[in-house]
Formats: C-alpha cells, structure tokens, sequence
C-alpha cells in the first residue's frame, strides 16, 4: 500500500476520512498529490490509494474504511469508460453501496466531453467535475464534502 | 533481409549535426495510425515516426484494450498487442524504411509482451527503463519492473540486428525534479541497457524551466554519458519538449516548443519530441502534430555550442552515479538497493519502493532545488535551499510556473488567467 503523505489529528476521523483514488490505467501523480494537499487544507484526512489502482483495490478499501467521500480524478482520457466500470462495481456490492462518490479530471480523449458526464451520473456518481468547468477544484471538492453527508443526488452537478 | 534501423538513422543524423523532431503520437484505429504516420513521413521536417500505446497496454490489460478495439471506442494510443501482429504489420507497410523508422513509446513497467509484439511487427526502437517506467507510472515494484527490462533488453538484442533503446530517465514525474538526479538516472539506464546486451542507447532530458539550468543539464549530460560509455557512435541525446502543465495558448505553446528546438540545438542534442499545441486539454491529431513538427523544423536553431560540461549539475549526477554503482556490479541490483537506501529518491514521486525524503523545489526565475537531501548522498555537493512543505496553491504555482510564463507573454496576464489559483 502507498502510504499517505500526510496524517492529522481528528475528532471523528471516519466522519473526515476521504478516500483519494484514480482509474486502474492512470498512471498520472501529480493530480493526487495535488489534490491529497487540498483536501488536507479543507480539514480531512486522505488515504492516496496512487496511480493504476485495480477496481478490487478500490472496493476493498470502501469495504474496510467506509470513507466519508470517494474522489476519483483521472487525467489519462480513460476515465469516462473506467470510471463506470469503478462506480459500478461499488455499487454492485451492498457493503459499498452507500459510499458517496465524485469523479473528475480530463475523462475523455477529445477533450471535455458532454455526454460522458451524463452517463457518469446516471451510474450513480455524485457529481462529476471536467477541469475545463469553470468552478475550481477546491470549490467543487468543497461542495462535494459539504453535501456528501446528505442523500443520494444531493449534490448538484456542476455543469 | 537488412530492414531499416532507426539506430541507423538517427546515427546519420548525429554525424551531419542534424536535428530530427519526432512527435508524441497514438490512435487506436489503425487507419488514422497510418494515416498520422504517413503524415508525419510527409511533413516538411526532419522527422521519425511515434507508435505511442495507449494506457490499458501498458499496464498489461489487454483484455480491456481488446474489448475497446471490438466496441470500436477509441483509446488514447494504439493497442499494438489488441490488433495482433497482421493488423500492425499492413497498418506499417509502404510506411517505414531506412529513411523513416518508427519508435514505440509506452510507459510500461513491465514490458516484454509489448518488445516481443514491436519486434514481430518489423520495429526494432522503444524507449523506457526500469525506473523511469516503473517509479513515476504505478504500482508495479521496482524490482519486478527491472527483472522484466532485463528480459525486455535480451529480447531486443536477441531478435534485432541493431536495435535502439532511449532511457526515459531524463523526465521522472515531468517536472520538478532536479537535473542532477534526471542526468544520474537517464546515464544509469543507459548502463542497464548496454549491461543487458542493448548497444545503441539514447539518455533524454526533459525542458525544464530555466534555459540556463537546462544548458548546464545537457552539457552534464553530454560529458557523463562521455566517460561512462565512451564517445559516440552508440549512443545520442534526446531533448524533451516541457513535459509539465503546458500554457494552454497555442502562442505560449509555439513559443515552448521554438525553445526546445534552440535548448536541443545549442546542446548538440540529435532529436527533440515535440509537443502540439492542444497539449494542455486533449490528445492532438495527426494534422495538429504536423503542425507542430513544421513549426520546430522551420525555426531558425542557433550554432551548437556544447559547453565542457563540469558544473554543478555535473558533480551531483556524478556523485548518485557513483555511489549507486559502488552498491553492485549488476545495474539493476544496484538500482534497486540504491532506491531502498535513499541514496536515488525521485521528490513527489509516491511509488512504494521511493523513499519519499527529498524535496525540491522552484524558484520564481525557475531554477530547480534541493529543498531536503533525504539521504542523498549530496552535503556538500549541492546547494540546498530549506523550504516548508508547500501548499496545495503553492504546488500549483510550482507546477503551473511554465504555463503561466508563456501564456502571459503570449497574451497578457488577464486571458493568461492568472487568478486561476484556487
């Protein structure tokens, strides 16, 4: 396992616990150490699951450590059709059924793509965040863990 | 039959003092493969031919790559192992010849599936390593990935008259690594090559963001490769154009690339990969490669005028050189102890066999720094400048340094966007 790069102290860690992941083809790093740095400011603590991360792994870890938030980013054009094989495989097993999730990155290899973010929602991510949206990384995380606590399709989709 | 090398040609090349461009490039439908191929053949540049694979081959999951390939839903490269060796071998012919070779560039850790598949395709080039494919890319350990390069190497050199292998070694995460540790791994690689029976090798660097420092990396470059693996032939440099947050204008990006063709030229370096304009938000097709290719074969290069290379740079690649090749006869045992010692540890780069205790980071002219040695075997070597660990919105400063840059010169600072920073 990859070790997160950074550890706080916490009241309700489970509440806080953000699980930090990309597709199982991805090999990009620079988005998660990013984002681990981010999602630290903003007051939870990350496990950085690293790059290339099998859909097994992921779903293990929801299994094991029920986050509070799943984010998926993904900059390597695969993550509109990895992305629905990872969102599906969650949440075909009831122990991970309920873990929020949000996906985000460059998901297509043309570019933003519209209807990509469609069916990504339609399996059931939360929101789903293309970085040519014109809200930040930081307000959409920001967002996205505000609501996540609330029901499914809460929170709205930022396009 | 004596097929046409691509050692053979960038040799020519380096002999004449010329410059070849080469781009980035990969589609999964081998009609547009050709189609890029033969575009680039025609471009009006010196230029050698990319097959660059897509993502689910490179991390070795061909069912997936083959099921995109039935669904006809397009991948961001071509699937050489999906398409079968029939399929590769119609899509290259009338294609390559002794004036145009073609490359696979990849990003696998673990490679020999896709050597064994170039090599029953006609191609005899790759690029990689087992670290600079392995470290930066997954989860794959590094001791598995140099277990599976020294095959991968034997294969080559096994089934090919004269086949090429570039290290990779020279871009470790894109961008903020300093140059000492990128020149030190990209000469180690070549080392590993040749120990496992690869003779022609090219050692890369990829443009960073200060020109002098970059200058003083090729030269480093030049003279360590000089005394490691004797003069040429057997061996060229290769320049990277900037592997990190591209400006997202296509004036900044033009501009990025006119200065890796005078970084390339200045340094004596032989080929240069050129990145297109739309770099920042998508894969570019064939005709915007062209384009980019044209555009650094048209720009006027200055006089090479390599420097005599002992610098600073150069002491510190030669001191993780050296303390890496002290561990072990063999390059990849020694490679591997040295990444479990610190004594070679890439900043940011969170793979399990890295240590993770050096930093780096960036000053505002763009020169590239120790912020912490880790255990790099570098007090007194290198001037190290102690930083806090940055913030989310300082990384992105660091990372987007070039971007920024050139898209404000491009355009002015409003349309640049400059208050982008969260």
């Amino acid at each position: 396992m990859l070790t997160p790069l950074h550890n706080g102290w916490f009241r309700q860690p489970e509440a806080r616990h953000v699980l930090l992941t990309t597709v199982a083809s991805d090999a990009h790093t620079w988005n998660l150490v990013y984002l681990e740095l981010l999602l630290v400011e903003l007051g939870r603590e990350v496990t950085n699951l690293g790059p290339c991360v099998p859909v097994s792994t992921v779903v293990e870890s929801c299994r094991r450590r029920p986050p509070a938030l799943l984010v998926v980013s993904t900059v390597n054009g695969h993550g509109a059709a990895d992305g629905l094989e990872l969102v599906r495989s969650l949440y075909r097993d009831p122990a991970t059924r309920a873990v929020p999730a949000v996906i985000g990155g460059k998901l297509g290899i043309g570019g933003a793509a519209g209807e990509c973010r469609r069916d990504l929602l339609a399996a059931g991510y939360r929101a789903v965040y293309e970085d040519t949206d014109p809200e930040t990384p930081y307000e959409f995380l920001a967002r996205a863990l505000d609501t996540a606590a609330g029901p499914a399709g809460h929170v709205r989709d930022s396009a | 039959m004596t097929r046409p090398s691509f050692a053979g040609r960038v040799e020519q090349a380096r002999r004449s003092g010329e410059l070849i461009v080469q781009p980035r490039m990969g589609f999964s439908d081998p009609a547009l493969m050709r189609a890029g191929l033969l575009a680039t053949k025609a471009a009006r540049a010196n230029t050698v031919g990319t097959i660059t694979l897509d993502s689910y081959t490179r991390v070795r999951d061909f069912s997936s790559a083959a099921r995109a390939v039935a669904a006809g839903r397009p991948l961001n490269g071509y699937p050489i192992i999906a398409h079968g060796v029939p399929t590769t071998r119609a899509m290259l012919d009338g294609v390559l010849d002794a004036g145009f070779p073609v490359q696979v560039r990849h990003g696998s850790a673990e490679a020999e599936e896709v050597v064994a598949a170039l090599v029953a395709c006609g191609l005899d080039a790759t690029e990689g390593g087992p670290v600079s494919y392995c470290l930066p890319y997954g989860r794959v350990p590094l001791r598995t990935a140099v277990d599976s390069w020294r095959r991968s190497c034997r294969e080559l050199a096994d089934r090919c008259a004269n086949p090429h292998l570039e290290s990779f070694g020279g871009c470790m995460m894109g961008q903020l690594c300093p140059p000492g540790l990128l020149v030190a791994l990209t000469v180690l690689e070549a080392l590993f090559f040749r120990q496992n029976g690869v003779r022609d090798v090219s050692m890369s660097l990829a443009q960073q963001s200060n020109t002098r420092q970059d200058l003083l990396a090729l030269a480093a470059l030049r003279r360590l490769a000089t005394e490691r693996l004797g003069p040429p032939p057997g061996w060229h440099l290769v320049v990277y154009t900037y592997m990190g947050l591209f400006p997202r204008t296509a004036a900044g990006s033009r501009a990025v690339v006119r200065d890796a063709v005078h970084l390339a030229s200045r340094a004596g370096a032989t080929r240069l990969i050129v990145k297109s304009a739309v770099e920042a938000s998508r894969i570019p097709s064939a005709a915007e490669n062209v384009q980019a290719l044209e555009h650094a074969g048209s720009v006027v290069p200055p006089p090479a005028a390599p420097a005599d290379g002992d610098n600073e740079v150069y002491r510190e690649a030669r001191s993780l050189l050296e303390a890496t090749l002290d561990l072990h006869d063999d390059i990849g045992e020694a490679l591997v102890a040295a990444f479990a010692a610190g004594i070679l540890d890439v900043p940011y780069c969170v793979h399990d066999d890295n240590a993770g205790r050096a930093r780096s980071g960036v000053a505002p002219d763009g020169t590239i720094f120790w912020s912490d040695l880790g255990s790099l075997p570098l007090r007194g070597t290198a001037d190290v400048r102690p930083r806090h660990t940055p913030t989310s919105a300082e990384l992105l400063d660091a990372l987007s340094l070039v971007r920024t840059r050139y898209d404000t010169a491009a355009t002015g600072p409003e349309e640049a966007g400059l208050s982008t920073t969260p």
